[in-house]
């Protein structure tokens, strides 16, 4: 380090004389990961303007009023179970089953249907007694909020059925599996989102 | 070249500064040299912050120069240590040097910002004036409206546009709101300023310990009359102050009530200085509470419904369209007609507005910023804070 | 009183008629025609010279991140010029806007003007000079082929082109924003703004956003995955340090604007009220929460700056850079603080004195690890060689002139300082001279010092000093008056003035702008010159500074795959040390190299953005319909294709390498 010059050093190796090449697709999770936060960001800031003005009924309606825990419940059972079956559709995956993984992904998106057409009948509800998300501060960011996830929720449901088709397609290949964990990580973030959703704006909403 | 390079280049470059010095000689800095005791405070401790971080800016800069001279390329006499990059006792100093810096204004900070804090009602007028204790300060509401300045002083009971009167050496206290967007209300020789927010109030405690004419404005841009958002501000004697409220008093303009002010209201520019005899004394409030037009809830009482868990599903459809012509100058109904949209009154009495009894001024005794009893806390009670005086029907 | 009443909207054109198009404002008009003739002899000598196939096969459709650099780049030129269009335009209107005069911008073109140059000059400006710049020189530092996700990196850049091609269209179809560059609510709102130009805003900037929190993430997986073997993280050059930290910044921050804009279009479109006055709305939380992302934002801009800073006084000064650890930490800890200090940019909003001071001092804070940096780059000249290159030049521009910029920040962030001077014209010269002083000149800096590695020919020494000298002399003349004004109590976003004694300052200012123009000038003929005596200028070795970094230890311009063979890492400034240590270029033993293949999904995809945003912007909802669809489809088609690279074969390394062998041995 202190001589300037020093006689070239042949055991040092400057150039990686035998290298391959990166595995295709080898840096794909971390960067879905960072979206996935990126994303967070987004809902972290509608939760913050549900906090904030959550509160500001203007002279409406206010949670108590207006949503059906059981309802919800019943919602949240879907997802969840939804998450489940996604749980088993990987595993199919790791078994290498084309077939039982796609079956698995069906049922996955029919729970997913069934989540949306929930939350589709409570907007319609809300909407048609009046509350809608026009109506107050309160009501904006909680049909900003739900009905950003529910969106998530749809893209979701698209990509699913993109899968399905590209696994009969292509099979099991490496980048398909990888396909199926990518949407595995979006699958069960919604659902930790979704699971924020019910306690902050449901159960507090109702219990306030 | 590169010798020649670093002199001319400190001549060059403080070059367009020395120039500009003869015509700063002219000009008038008001923000250094105000004409009140909040302001000169707020302009001294420019000053001092300046200083403090000059003592840290001027050594890089002159140091700057000096290296850049000095370890050219062509100076083959100056050392060359092309491997050294490192040294603790340095790295202690370089990290050290701003850290103190920012010691000594970070606490220079914490008691001017109490000290300063435009909501705490104000203890002196000038170094060593105290305020005596039973001097009350003046109050003025103040109104940003699309594009002009309404004040009314409540206890003479009149009401300006565009034009600002304050007895000299009295505090005065500011409650502002705005009827639309948000504005800042400014008056350089006065004090800092402070937004103007629709349907909120700030406060701004000043005192002028000067005579003369001065100049207020909008500091934050409200839409295409942001320019012309200007007004003078007469500093006078007591007496003339008076005087000025007894010819205010005669205006042939009448009272400023509710129906005059939503007219007021509607977007202008360049409005001539207008003075009214008379005000209704719940104005400023039912500004505030976004309630000067008829049949609109009060904010307060909204925000009493609501605390109280919302006015229920057969509170949804108590909503009226607007059908005053609030927004015609800005706005097109027909395209925007849903949001413009409010909350009607559940109840149609008269808004009776709570008395403010005024906070107890600080004792000038040494001040430590933080450790002071802050005068909001309990003392101020804001139009948005009172309690409705009518239980809600 | 608004020019432009807003038309009832029709099924088929929505609220566009031919009454969007300003056919009442002479500067409009004739601003069109150059911009039209302009555009058609450039269309018309690709036409001529048969370019379309180059341009779409090589550059458009391209994958490779320094073309992608490159296309950035010219995207932050063109529309520099268009912002220094705009503050010319208020140069002018406020030197002469006095005694009476309305000068000669009406308050609703001047709103236009101001809101533009601000929002242009930092998304379409500053974002796509950094982002190229990064996008060129991170893959090289770190010793990589290209970017982690290749498609997505020229997805990112088109996103952001329509992005500004949307902000450039309101110029000539409708209006642009009058409510300034963030946009505060409720003067945003619908009922204030019924027109579109809040709407191009929004959508202009959402567009671009997609691109800019994309390229954040491609950016922050290269650094963080694709370096070369040996490099660990306190090997890494400093550049790329300040492209990770920025990057972060980006991913943690672009988020939260896209949300906030999103909740004002809703506002806007569907009448919700998160920041209206009525029905329990809050302004405030908009100011808030723009500000949670701007804030990062700045910081976004000028870090990879000082981390070209950092390269160009160590290289110009031969010399290690002093405390690179500590410039390090100084990074990472201005990076962290960022987040903590929004509130600085609305004191005046009444926030409790504690609160203020708390983020008075929070602000001052950031300005220790700033300071370390500074002495770091001063400790590296200390006992070093320096050369007076154009790079160093702007280097030392930027010191002194930073200094002050950050003295003048500091004082903002007491809160009692900053009531007086909030808003001022003070604001205005503060941060101006940290962008300019900061950003620019180090964008300034980066281009001279990298240019001989993006085209193999240095860039010319004589024009540059012209440009050098007039931005820094026209840089101080600008906003030196600025800075006076402020204390004499100027507020910003003025039209016309009552005062007749501010006049001289603002003429001052007026020919400090002028100045500008002509160093703007010499720049662009700077370009000019080099190109046409490139020969001369030509710089054969790769290395024309004696740089000590990995981008010098390949040819200028790099090949298509950047190094034959990844190079090993063994010290901090790889390349110097491999210099020292006497390396030896390997001339054979090629393999094929693996390489992801050109696309036009890319340009496809954010075509069909653009039209969704212009559809929206004028309430064409079928259009709007058509152009999501389009675009959902055309992703679902995208992801079809599982084909996405090739090799380049062993034979063509080999030639390539070979040709540069023989270039070298003829340059020693």
């Amino acid at each position: 380090m202190t001589a300037r010059t020093i006689a070239a050093d042949q055991s040092v190796e400057f150039y990686n004389l035998d290298e391959h090449p990166h595995p295709e697709g080898h840096s794909t999770m971390l960067g879905f990961w960072i979206y996935l936060m990126s994303d967070c960001l987004i809902f972290a800031i509608l939760f913050a303007c549900y906090a904030v003005l959550g509160g500001n009924y203007a002279a409406g309606p206010a949670p108590k009023d207006l949503f059906d825990l059981k309802l919800i419940a019943l919602n949240t059972a879907m997802l969840l179970f939804s998450s489940i079956t996604y749980g088993f559709a990987v595993l199919q995956m790791q078994r290498g089953r084309v077939k039982g993984t796609q079956i698995w992904l069906a049922v996955t998106g029919l729970f997913g249907l069934a989540f949306l057409g929930i939350e589709l009948y409570e907007f319609h509800h809300l909407i048609e007694i009046g509350a809608t998300p026009q109506r107050s501060a309160f009501l904006s960011a909680f049909f900003t909020l739900v009905g950003t996830h529910g969106l998530h929720v749809t893209f979701g449901i698209i990509w699913l059925v993109t899968l399905m088709v590209q696994l009969g397609k292509h099979g099991l290949g490496a980048a398909n599996r990888r396909r199926v964990m990518c949407l595995s990580m979006f699958w069960h973030f919604l659902d930790v989102v979704w699971i924020g959703v019910f306690t902050i704006v449901y159960l507090m909403g109702v219990l306030r | 070249m590169p010798t020649k390079l670093s002199p001319s280049w400190t001549r060059l470059r403080w070059l367009p500064v020395l120039g500009t010095l003869p015509l700063l000689a002219g000009c008038d800095l008001v923000v250094l040299d105000p004409a009140g005791d909040v302001a000169r405070q707020q302009g001294d401790l420019i000053v001092i912050s300046t200083v403090l971080m000059l003592l840290v800016i001027l050594p890089v800069m002159a140091l700057t120069i000096f290296f850049a001279w000095r370890y050219r390329a062509a100076n083959k006499d100056a050392t060359y240590k092309p491997d050294w990059d490192h040294s603790t006792q340095l790295e202690l100093v370089i990290w050290s040097a701003p850290l103190l810096i920012i010691i000594c204004l970070g606490a220079v900070t914490w008691v001017a910002t109490h000290l300063l804090d435009p909501y705490r009602p104000l203890a002196r007028t000038g170094p060593g004036q105290a305020i005596a204790a039973d001097v009350k300060p003046l109050d003025v509401q103040v109104v940003a409206l699309d594009w002009k300045w309404l004040f009314i002083y409540p206890e003479q009971g009149v009401a300006t546009v565009n034009e600002l009167a304050l007895p000299v050496n009295r505090p005065i206290r500011f409650r502002i709101s705005s009827s639309s967007v948000m504005n800042s209300f400014y008056i350089p020789a006065l004090a800092g300023q402070i937004y103007a927010m629709p349907g909120m109030e700030t406060k701004l405690h000043g005192v002028f310990d000067r005579t003369g004419n001065f100049d207020g404005f909008s500091a934050n841009y409200s839409g295409a009359g942001f320019s012309n958002m200007r007004f003078k501000v007469k500093s006078l004697p007591m007496s003339e102050f008076d005087q000025w409220i007894a010819a205010a008093k005669a205006s042939p303009q009448g009272e400023l009530d509710r129906r005059t002010y939503l007219k007021l209201e509607k977007p202008s520019e360049k409005e001539p200085v207008r003075r009214f005899a008379a005000v209704d004394p719940q104005l400023f409030d039912a500004v505030v509470n976004m309630c000067v037009e008829p049949g609109k809830m009060c904010m307060h009482d909204m925000m009493a419904i609501d605390a109280k868990g919302g006015a229920g599903v057969a509170g949804i459809g108590n909503v009226r369209n607007v059908t005053y012509d609030k927004y015609a100058g800005r706005g097109h109904p027909g395209s925007v007609g849903w949001s413009i949209r409010y909350v009607a009154a559940l109840c149609s009495a008269a808004m009776v507005s709570a008395d403010r009894p005024d906070a107890t001024p600080v004792n000038p005794a040494p001040l430590k910023g933080e450790g002071l009893p802050h005068p909001n806390k309990a003392a101020e009670r804001t139009a948005l804070s009172s309690p409705s005086p009518r239980p809600m029907s | 009183m608004t020019p432009h009443p807003a038309p009832e909207a029709g099924p088929f054109l929505g609220k566009l008629s031919l009454n969007a198009l300003p056919l009442h404002e002479p500067i409009l008009i004739f601003t069109f025609l150059g911009v039209a003739v302009g555009g058609l002899v450039v269309l018309a000598l690709i036409t001529r010279y048969r370019l379309w196939g180059y341009l779409w096969t090589e550059w458009f459709t391209t994958v490779d991140h320094k073309r992608i650099g490159i296309m950035y780049m010219i995207l932050g030129l063109v529309m520099f010029l268009r912002g220094f269009a705009d503050a010319i335009m208020m140069r002018l209107q406020q030197a002469m806007a006095f005694g009476g005069s309305e000068g000669y911008l009406p308050a609703h073109h001047y709103d236009q003007v101001f809101t533009a140059h601000g929002v242009i000059m930092i998304f379409f400006v500053a974002m796509p000079f950094i982002t190229g710049l990064m996008n060129y020189i991170v893959p090289l530092q770190i010793g990589a082929r290209d970017v982690s996700f290749p498609f997505l990196n020229n997805f990112s850049f088109w996103m952001t082109t329509s992005g500004a091609v949307l902000t450039m269209i309101s110029l000539f179809v409708g209006e642009y924003a009058q409510t300034g560059w963030l946009a505060y609510p409720p003067l945003s709102g619908i009922a204030y703004s019924p027109n579109v130009g809040v709407d191009y805003y929004i959508w202009g900037l959402q567009i671009a956003g997609v691109g800019t929190t994309l390229s954040g993430i491609n950016l922050i997986v290269t650094i963080l995955k694709l370096r070369a073997p040996g490099m660990g993280l306190m090997k890494m050059p400093v550049f790329t340090w300040t492209s990770l930290c920025s990057n972060i910044l980006i991913v943690a921050s672009f988020p939260i604007l896209t949300a906030t804009l999103a909740l004002l279009t809703l506002d806007r479109y569907v009448g919700t009220n998160f920041f209206t006055n009525d029905l329990g709305g809050s302004p405030m939380m908009y100011v808030n929460l723009i500000w949670i992302w701007g804030h990062p934002e700045v910081y976004i801009l000028v870090l990879p700056l000082f981390g070209v800073y950092s390269e160009v006084t160590s290289t110009f000064s031969g010399k290690k850079l002093f405390g690179y650890t500590s410039m390090v930490y100084a990074t990472v800890c201005i990076t962290i603080l960022s987040y903590i200090v929004w509130l600085h940019h609305f004191f005046t909003m009444g926030s409790g004195a504690s609160v203020n001071s708390f983020f008075g001092i929070t602000t001052m804070v950031i300005s220790i690890p700033t300071g370390a940096k500074l002495f770091n780059w001063l400790f590296t000249m200390y006992r070093g060689r320096i050369r007076f290159e154009l790079p160093m030049m702007w280097t030392i521009a930027f010191m002194l002139t930073f200094v002050v910029g950050g003295m003048t920040g500091v004082l903002l962030a007491v809160p009692p300082a900053d009531f007086v001077l909030h808003n001022s014209l003070f604001l205005i010269a503060h941060f101006h001279n940290v962008i300019i002083g900061g950003v620019l000149f180090g964008l300034f800096a980066a281009i001279n010092y990298w240019w001989p590695k993006a085209f193999g020919f240095k860039l010319d020494v004589f024009w540059g000093k012209i440009s050098f000298w007039c931005w820094v002399v026209g840089f101080w003349l600008a906003f030196m008056p600025l800075y006076i004004l402020g204390l004499m109590g100027v507020t910003r976003r003025m039209r016309v003035f009552d005062d007749p004694s501010l006049q001289i300052w603002f003429v001052i200012a007026a020919i400090g702008a002028a100045v500008i123009a002509v160093g703007i000038a010499a720049m662009l003929i700077q370009f000019g010159v080099s190109i046409w005596r490139r020969k001369e200028l030509a710089d054969e070795s790769g290395d024309p500074w004696g740089g000590r970094t990995l981008e010098w230890a390949t040819s200028s311009p790099p090949p298509d795959y950047n190094f034959a063979f990844t190079p090993v890492i063994h010290d901090l400034d790889a390349w110097h040390d491999m210099k020292r240590r006497g390396h030896r270029r390997p001339v054979g033993g090629f393999r094929d190299i693996h390489m992801p293949s050109n696309t036009g999904a890319g340009i496809i995809l954010a075509g069909f953005s653009l039209v969704l945003g212009f559809a929206l912007v004028w309430h064409i909802w079928w259009l709007a319909a058509v152009s999501f669809a389009a675009t959902i489809v055309g992703a679902i088609y995208h992801s079809f294709n599982y084909k996405r690279d090739f090799d380049i074969p062993a034979a063509t390394v080999a030639a390539v390498e070979d040709a540069r062998t023989r270039q070298l041995a003829a340059g020693a």
